[in-house]
């Protein structure tokens, strides 16, 4: 009866799987399978065992690896070497490869020391957070396929696909602003030095000639600052006019030139100190704003599209003989063969008998779909069983789930949709200033010239939107760092903006309100005895399959029986047996299945022992846990609907779990679905789209902010604006309110700084505005607007108990 | 009081060199992978105890 035989404990040596059945040994290490064993014995041939020692267990396990060998040949392609290669000259080529299996300490020490195992390969280097390996090799000595195939044996087997081959067009535009930052740094540092004489009255007690070199050091400083550090802001307002709008970069446009120009007058002709060290500062603090605003999630991807996931080549069958092609040279009418775990590629017809097509890539939903020959099948599938024969209908790029991505709008950029709050004050600010600034001149021309351009020009340096452009950035910087603190990742600050101004807010059902792993399971016939639920336990346990797991968890702690001669058919149903009783479990084929049973949604797996009909578990996706709390908080303030691919059986449960008000739609395509986003659009709504599969993909991109929910945040998600933990679901109705308040705290942070250009601009319609007041104003109003912003949205993060876990 | 020329054209010296070696750095790519060289530091205490292993795999070829 007992269930832990020996065998049972061992782990293997490279992997640290339970060794189950059999167990191979080299020396006295155990190993639970070939692929295991393999690479331990590559790795010992090389004498790279410390691979071992720094941590233990660090590989993964190999029995589920494709033992395919031709599937990498597409390599030898020159036009895919080409696109994959980083650098390539006549001995020496670069690649960059995304390595997901990376994750401990062993993975880097053995993937930079690949030089040790193929002498072939000249450098390699390890970026661990973002999972990727940079390979240098000598391509006379190994072959692109060569270094593929060595890093597969070694159990790093490189992820390639078509997003892969599309150049990627690093952005080098946050390295390019920390330069800036630098240069204005080390410029307003410098200035600041030397205009220390001009703060206190010691000016007049130096030598003349100390306090010109002062003044022109200051203009020499203030150089690269005006000519460098500033670009950004120049082009940005000049866009802006362009298309007769005033953002935010035109009044900071304005003071730089007023300031710069203003300054050189005075220094040039009058020998006065100028206001050189309030421009340095001016740049120095908006571009840590800006930077602050560019919180990056180096590991997440959010644009990506269907090309990321598929397959990079496919298996061609051309009479009879196996070929391997690039999927952009795959034509309609091409037959294909698919392998176990393989993603079908092109919507195409099932030649073969059967198949059992996995589509939770595409729904959410992770229970296999078994298909008839003559089907259609949709790509993006992954099949699970035995290899399947298909011909190809559509081009990868037309089929029911990718004619998504040709729809218009994926075309248009998201950021251009919503005015940013800055933006329409700084029109009203701008016009504002230029009003007073020339109001002050008027008047003051009436009795004195020179003291009317004095005040004009001090009214425009003072009015400075340095405080009101820092408190956008520095609070949305912050509130992005909150979110993300509590698992909810988005993509850029002006996300947070848009999500404070949402009114709508649209569920996907399977996979987003509906959690696969909390599934509801009954069981109908016979009372299950203690001893039947262990050999189920026993049986279930060595099973993958998405229901074996969901009967395991339902099973409970079970002691486990011992079972012989376990099988699991893929895509059918497992046995085993117990007693020298047959035991099947699995369709109502499979187990042989007669009688009724009950007609409920979701799916059925039945018993049978030697022939006996013992029952059928019925197994419904359960609700994913605060689903209902989340919708029940969100309904007094929100419109909600539900969007589902499924057939309309689950009303009842659904209404009865979330209540009457959301509006249930079903049977959505995945053009449905965007096509449902874009009426509310057009009725004025701002929609927030939460969904999981590349089903939702057309939706997240036209909803106002699109939201992914993911059980693990790092592996997949279609493109979208902003990718949630699926623990964190609960938090929804937070996110939304804290992103509400936010905004509030800019508008409050925006009254602020008017207060101190209330001030200033007092002083300098008087013409009474000195360097001093201006190098202490600038500051100060700075530094206060950032203190405020910041702590006020941590204050507010804390009070909702985003904080509380890091 | 003259000195103080000498002393601000080497202040300013200094704090050119300071701005050219961060921009050297950034261009290196120092700052763009901060996590795995703390791992990679831990590694080559390892190496020397067991075996003498040639650091620079430029010694291949």
């Amino acid at each position: 009866m007992a269930s832990t035989s020996p065998s049972l404990t061992l782990k293997c040596y490279h992997c640290g799987e339970e060794c189950e059945d059999s167990c191979l040994f080299v020396e006295d290490k155990p190993f639970c399978c070939q692929g295991c064993k393999l690479v331990y014995e590559v790795l010992s041939e090389n004498d790279l065992c410390i691979y071992y020692e720094l941590e233990s267990h660090p590989g993964e396990s190999q029995k589920k690896k494709s033992t395919q060998t031709n599937r990498f040949d597409y390599l030898d392609d020159p036009d895919t070497q080409l696109k994959l290669l980083d650098f390539k000259n006549e001995n020496e080529s670069h690649v960059t490869f995304y390595v997901p299996l990376i994750h401990c300490a062993s993975c880097i020490w053995l993937l930079e020391n690949l030089y040790q195992v193929h002498s072939g390969v000249i450098y390699s280097r390890v970026d661990f957070l973002k999972k990727k390996v940079q390979v240098k090799f000598n391509p006379e000595k190994i072959s692109l396929k060569e270094l593929v195939n060595l890093l597969s044996t070694l159990g790093y087997e490189p992820k390639i696909n078509l997003s892969n081959l599309e150049k990627k067009t690093e952005s080098v535009a946050d390295k390019a602003t920390v330069l800036k930052l630098a240069v204005a740094g080390f410029c307003f540092g410098n200035m600041m030095l030397f205009s220390v004489p001009e703060y206190f009255s010691e000016a007049k007690l130096m030598a003349p000639n100390f306090r010109g070199l002062f003044n022109y050091l200051n203009v020499v400083l203030a150089l690269p600052i005006v000519l460098y550090s500033a670009t950004d802001y120049y082009r940005s307002a000049w866009n802006s006019l362009k298309q007769r709008q005033i953002n935010m970069d035109v009044p900071i446009v304005l003071g730089i030139i007023a300031l710069f120009f203003y300054s050189l007058w005075e220094i040039f002709i009058f020998g006065n100190a100028g206001y050189m060290d309030s421009l340095g500062g001016l740049l120095f603090f908006l571009l840590l704003g800006k930077i602050y605003q560019q919180k990056t999630y180096a590991t997440l991807e959010f644009d990506r599209d269907y090309k990321s996931y598929f397959p990079i080549a496919v298996t061609r069958m051309v009479q009879d003989q196996e070929e391997v092609i690039p999927l952009t040279k795959l034509e309609v009418g091409d037959i294909i063969l698919v392998r176990d775990e393989e993603l079908i590629p092109a919507d195409s017809i099932l030649l073969s008998a059967h198949a059992n097509i996995d589509y939770s890539f595409v729904t959410g939903e992770e229970v296999p779909v078994p298909k008839q020959k003559g089907e259609l099948i949709y790509a993006g599938g992954r099949q699970k069983g035995e290899p399947v024969l298909l011909t190809i209908q559509k081009s990868p790029s037309q089929g029911y789930l990718t004619d998504l991505w040709n729809n218009e709008s994926f075309e248009k950029g998201k950021e251009k949709l919503l005015e940013p709050l800055s933006t329409k004050i700084s029109g009203v600010f701008t016009w504002s200033v230029l009003s007073i600034a020339f109001v002050a001149l008027v008047f003051w021309s009436f009795t004195d010239l020179s003291l009317g351009v004095k005040a004009f020009t001090s009214v425009l340096i003072v009015a400075c939107p340095c405080a009101l452009a820092m408190s956008t950035p520095f609070t949305l910087g912050n509130t992005l760092r909150v979110f993300g603190r509590s698992k909810f990742y988005l993509k850029n600050a002006s996300v947070v903006e848009r999500l404070a101004l949402i009114d709508t807010v649209v569920f996907d059902k399977t996979g987003t309100l509906t959690d696969p792993a909390n599934a509801k399971v009954y069981f109908e016939g016979e009372t299950l005895t203690l001893e039947s639920r262990g050999i189920l336990k026993a049986l279930v346990s060595r099973s993958t399959h998405p229901l074996s797991n969901r009967i395991n968890l339902w099973l409970g702690h079970v002691p486990l029986k011992k079972i012989d001669q376990f099988q699991e058919i893929k895509g059918k149903g497992i046995q085993g047996i117990y007693n020298q009783q047959k035991i099947l479990l699995g369709s109502r084929e499979f187990a042989g299945y007669r009688s009724q049973v009950d007609d409920s949604p979701g799916n059925k797996v039945f018993l049978t022992i030697e022939g006996m009909e013992m029952g059928c578990f019925h197994i419904q996706s359960g609700m994913r846990e605060g689903a209902s709390g989340v919708v029940k908080r969100l309904d007094p303030n929100y419109q909600l609907h539900l969007l589902s691919g499924d057939h309309p059986h689950e009303l009842g449960a659904l209404q009865e779990n979330l209540g009457k008000h959301l509006s249930y739609n079903f049977l959505q395509s995945p053009t449905d679905k965007l096509n449902y986003l874009k009426t509310l659009n057009s009725k004025g709504n701002k929609s927030l789209m939460i969904g999981d599969g590349l089903n939702d993909a057309g939706a997240l991109q036209e909803s106002e902010v699109g939201v992914a929910v993911t059980d693990r945040v790092s592996h997949f998600s279609p493109a979208s604006d902003a990718i949630l933990d699926a623990e964190s679901f609960y938090k929804i109705p937070d996110y939304l309110d804290f992103a509400k308040k936010s905004r509030t705290i800019i508008k409050l942070s925006f009254g602020l700084s008017f207060l101190y250009n209330l001030v200033g601009i007092s002083l300098a319609v008087q013409g009474l505005l000195s360097p001093v007041i201006c190098a202490v104003l600038m500051p100060l109003s700075s530094i206060s607007v950032v203190v405020f912003t910041t702590l006020a949205t941590n204050l507010v993060a804390w009070r909702k108990g985003l904080l509380t876990h890091k | 009081m003259e000195v103080i020329f000498l002393l601000i054209a080497i202040s300013l010296i200094l704090a050119v060199t300071f701005l050219y070696l961060f921009f050297k750095a950034m261009k290196g790519g120092q700052f763009e992978d901060d996590y795995t060289p703390s791992i990679r530091i831990l590694f080559d205490n390892h190496k020397k105890s067991t075996k003498d292993q040639p650091t620079k795999p430029k010694s291949y070829e």
